[in-house]
């Protein structure tokens, strides 16, 4: 008896040992790699690698290039529909340099941090792309430190939805639009909402109210904080004071975009910042009260002559560091900036186009009426401060904006916790 | 029925006792037949390293590990190296760097999410326990269509948790039911109380079968004749509920509540669904466990030690249980097998 629980305990002992030994090599590798400069003229079969094909865009366009390339096929790799399994999805194939993620498609948010951590090709020298004929704030989601990363594929901005029944005139700027409150008040509705919830989309509402009122989150370098300003503190007081008098209804401290439009189409709002997906939805829900009574207008700005500045969303196309085959690479991601590719996912998937032409194509016009509207949107836009820190400083701003617009705490006390937030995020 | 098994199982053991097992086989054999056994039990104790051991050493390893730092020169990231303590203090202390942790970071909400999930675990473990056992009591007593209720109980228990949060949170929506049968306007998301509430509520809804039929499994072993004997002593319902059911259901009422106060301890999925971790100034509802799934995106050695700080606050939880309040786990199973309790 005596024997075998030694025996046993030196069993367990052993393994245990071998348990550390694994742990420790796990430890090992990394350091620095000269992947950049590899397989840039190779060429052969590569993988694009995208989150889930909702509309069923992309599958047709991989095989009307393989058609022309058939010593170049495009493999398609269908991600989740979930942006955050997505990103992890990508990090831990990034973490094994896997040499068939080839093209990867990530949302504009987080590019500095892939590009940060060495895993994306820079798109410069041969890889240099034509960036001319697209929107300005888009080229900027996919640049860190200068240096262009990822080349945008789609886009999208904000819009300001309101009842041209009530409200023939949209408001230009915020104070106007508070004025038309006064309207709602007498339909007995609420005034104006947008994204509040402690989420995402609260960074995205934040970031538009102080790049409105002049103000900005991080420094172009996209590591300095520079939020405690005045003039950010004019923004987000703008959200503050209309919460605590309630031109923005009480409930709205709850609100995704999706609350926000069954409000809004419920006829329980009139007006509503959110995304151009709601546009055809509110115009042919069955259950929406809205259907011919709303319109669309550029977001209210701080003065007249300037629209509101918008957070920008969308995804960029970018090319892996330890691709195999980064000549076809790059001209797949060339395929996808094409005005064709372009007009194909403008139609087809109602995806906002990277490039400027395409919002003036009368027939995009027809078929998506908000796109002029959106333009303005995109041109006016604020890319969300591109950091490799991007999680925990969209923390910070959530987090303090929340307990600014609940009262919880003063617009000045709420800045500078949150400059001290996005301070430590970077250290 | 169960204290006749208990005699024969006695009476068995005596059997045994009494008899010399008929072993002819020598000394040098059973040694043979320890290494046989040891044999027998290494794949399981090399798959248990496997998936239990690596995971936790490899955590701690990694905690001791700084997270990669940017070079402020080439805007890149370089790796950390060896940390020290500082992704602990980092939790504990709430310390950022040289400064402590301003609102809006994670490490600044370290105690307060201690704090809401051993709030959650106690107001929950509580009320699961007090209408589990109440519901337990009326499935035991015999009448027509218990089966059914027994199964109807079960519902709630039966519906992925995922599911439950996601109705839940369309109950407690700004115009959702809850809003609308109570004649309030209560942001039930928002509010720092009220969206605590709605976890608690939403978790009890979901749980109380569990504990209800693990305490009706306690009760079914109570042998009807310690109830009658009871009832000539003249013990009214109180006393009998008090000095016969609750001793007796006492070892599996144990179990019961050792399993949910860790289940409790590491909740995740209901507040993340339900409110996302926020009402109140933000974090009313970040649970430890949804603060480390927050922290893994920014860093995973920091969310290591966070995971590893995590698991020894249940470690302890379990231990003073097992050590102080005698939630035998395995030993009352064997018990209730013998038929001694």
């Amino acid at each position: 008896m005596i024997r075998r629980i030694r025996g046993f305990s030196v069993a367990m002992a052993s393994l245990g040992a071998g348990v550390l030994l694994i742990a420790m090599a796990g430890c090992s590798g990394g350091g620095g790699d000269d992947s950049a400069s590899q397989n840039t003229t190779s060429r052969g079969p590569i993988t694009y690698v995208q989150g889930k094909d909702n509309n069923n865009v992309i599958r047709p366009l991989i095989a009307q290039w393989n058609a022309s390339h058939p010593k170049e096929q495009v493999t398609f790799k269908e991600q989740s529909d979930q942006a955050d399994q997505q990103h992890d999805d990508l990090v831990q194939h990034f973490q094994a340099k896997d040499p068939h993620y080839d093209v990867v498609d990530v949302d504009v948010v987080w590019t500095a941090e892939f590009a940060a951590k060495g895993w994306l090709q820079p798109l410069t020298g041969d890889f240099a792309l034509d960036t001319s004929k697209l929107l300005p704030a888009t080229v900027k989601t996919g640049t860190y430190n200068g240096v262009l990363y990822a080349a945008p594929q789609s886009s999208d901005g904000g819009l300001l939805y309101y009842r041209k029944d009530l409200v023939p005139n949209p408001p230009k700027t915020w104070d106007e639009m508070l004025q038309d409150c006064s309207i709602a008040k007498s339909h007995n509705m609420g005034c104006y909402a947008g994204q509040y919830a402690k989420y995402e989309g609260l960074t995205v509402n934040t970031a538009e109210a102080i790049n409105t009122a002049g103000g900005e989150i991080v420094k172009s370098d996209g590591r300095t904080p520079d939020v405690d300003t005045p003039a950010a503190a004019k923004g987000l007081t703008m959200l503050v004071d209309a919460y605590k008098n309630g031109d923005i209804p009480q409930q709205a401290i709850t609100y995704q975009e999706e609350q926000g439009r069954q409000a809004f189409e419920a006829g329980q709002l009139l007006f509503m910042r959110n995304w151009p997906y709601v546009y055809s939805l509110a115009t042919t829900d069955a259950s929406s009260k809205v259907k011919t009574s709303m319109a669309i207008a550029p977001l209210p700005g701080l003065t007249a002559t300037t629209p509101g500045a918008s957070s920008l969303g969308g995804h960029n196309a970018a090319i892996s560091k330890y691709s195999a085959h980064k000549a076809t690479a790059l001209d797949f991601v060339k395929f996808l900036e094409s005005e064709d590719t372009q007009n194909t996912f403008a139609t087809k998937a109602s995806l906002a186009p990277v490039i400027a032409s395409l919002y003036d194509d009368p027939t995009l016009i027809q078929k998506l009426p908000y796109l002029p509207t959106l333009k303005t949107s995109i041109l006016n836009a604020v890319p969300r401060p591109v950091t490799p820190f991007y999680p925990a400083v969209t923390q910070a701003i959530e987090e303090n904006a929340y307990a600014a617009i609940k009262g919880d705490k003063t617009v000045d006390q709420a800045l500078k916790d949150m400059q001290a937030a996005i301070t430590a995020a970077g250290s | 029925m169960s204290v006749t098994s208990g005699v024969s199982a006695d009476d068995k053991a005596e059997q045994d006792k009494a008899a010399p097992p008929p072993r002819n086989r020598g000394s040098s054999l059973r040694k043979g037949e320890g290494k046989l056994g040891l044999y027998l039990i290494t794949p399981t104790i090399v798959l248990l390293a496997v998936v239990i051991g690596y995971p936790v050493v490899k955590a701690i390893v990694m905690s001791f590990q700084k997270d990669p730092g940017l070079d402020k020169a080439t805007g890149m990231f370089v790796s950390g190296g060896n940390a020290g303590f500082s992704n602990y203090t980092h939790w504990i202390l709430q310390r950022c760097g040289t400064v402590s942790c301003p609102p809006g970071t994670l490490g600044a909400e370290f105690w307060d999410s201690v704090g809401t999930t051993f709030f959650f675990t106690a107001t929950t473990v509580v009320i699961e326990v007090i209408l589990g056992m109440w519901m337990a009591l009326v499935m035991n007593r015999a009448f027509r269509g218990r089966g059914l209720l027994r199964a109807s109980v079960l519902v709630p228990w039966a519906i992925p948790t995922a599911i439950t949060a996601k109705l839940w949170y369309f109950i407690f929506a700004y115009d959702g039911i809850a809003n609308r049968v109570l004649h309030t306007h209560i942001l039930w998301t928002g509010d720092q109380w009220a969206s605590r509430f709605a976890i608690i509520i939403a978790d009890v809804w979901k749980t109380t079968p569990f504990i209800a039929l693990l305490i009706l499994a306690g009760l079914q072993v109570i042998p009807a004749d310690t109830y009658e004997a009871a009832v000539v002593d003249g013990a009214n319902a109180w006393q009998r509920f008090t000095q016969v059911t609750l001793p007796l259901v006492r070892p599996a009422l144990m179990v019961a509540i050792l399993f949910r106060v860790l289940d409790a301890l590491r909740i995740y999925d209901l507040p993340a669904i339900l409110t996302g971790g926020g009402g109140g100034t933000g974090h009313a509802t970040t649970t430890l466990s949804i603060l480390v799934v927050e922290q893994i995106r920014g860093g995973f050695n920091s969310a290591a030690a966070l995971s590893t700080l995590t698991f020894l606050l249940i470690f302890l939880v379990a231990f003073i249980f097992v050590r102080f309040l005698g939630a035998h786990v395995v030993q009352t199973q064997q018990r209730q097998q013998k038929g001694t309790i």
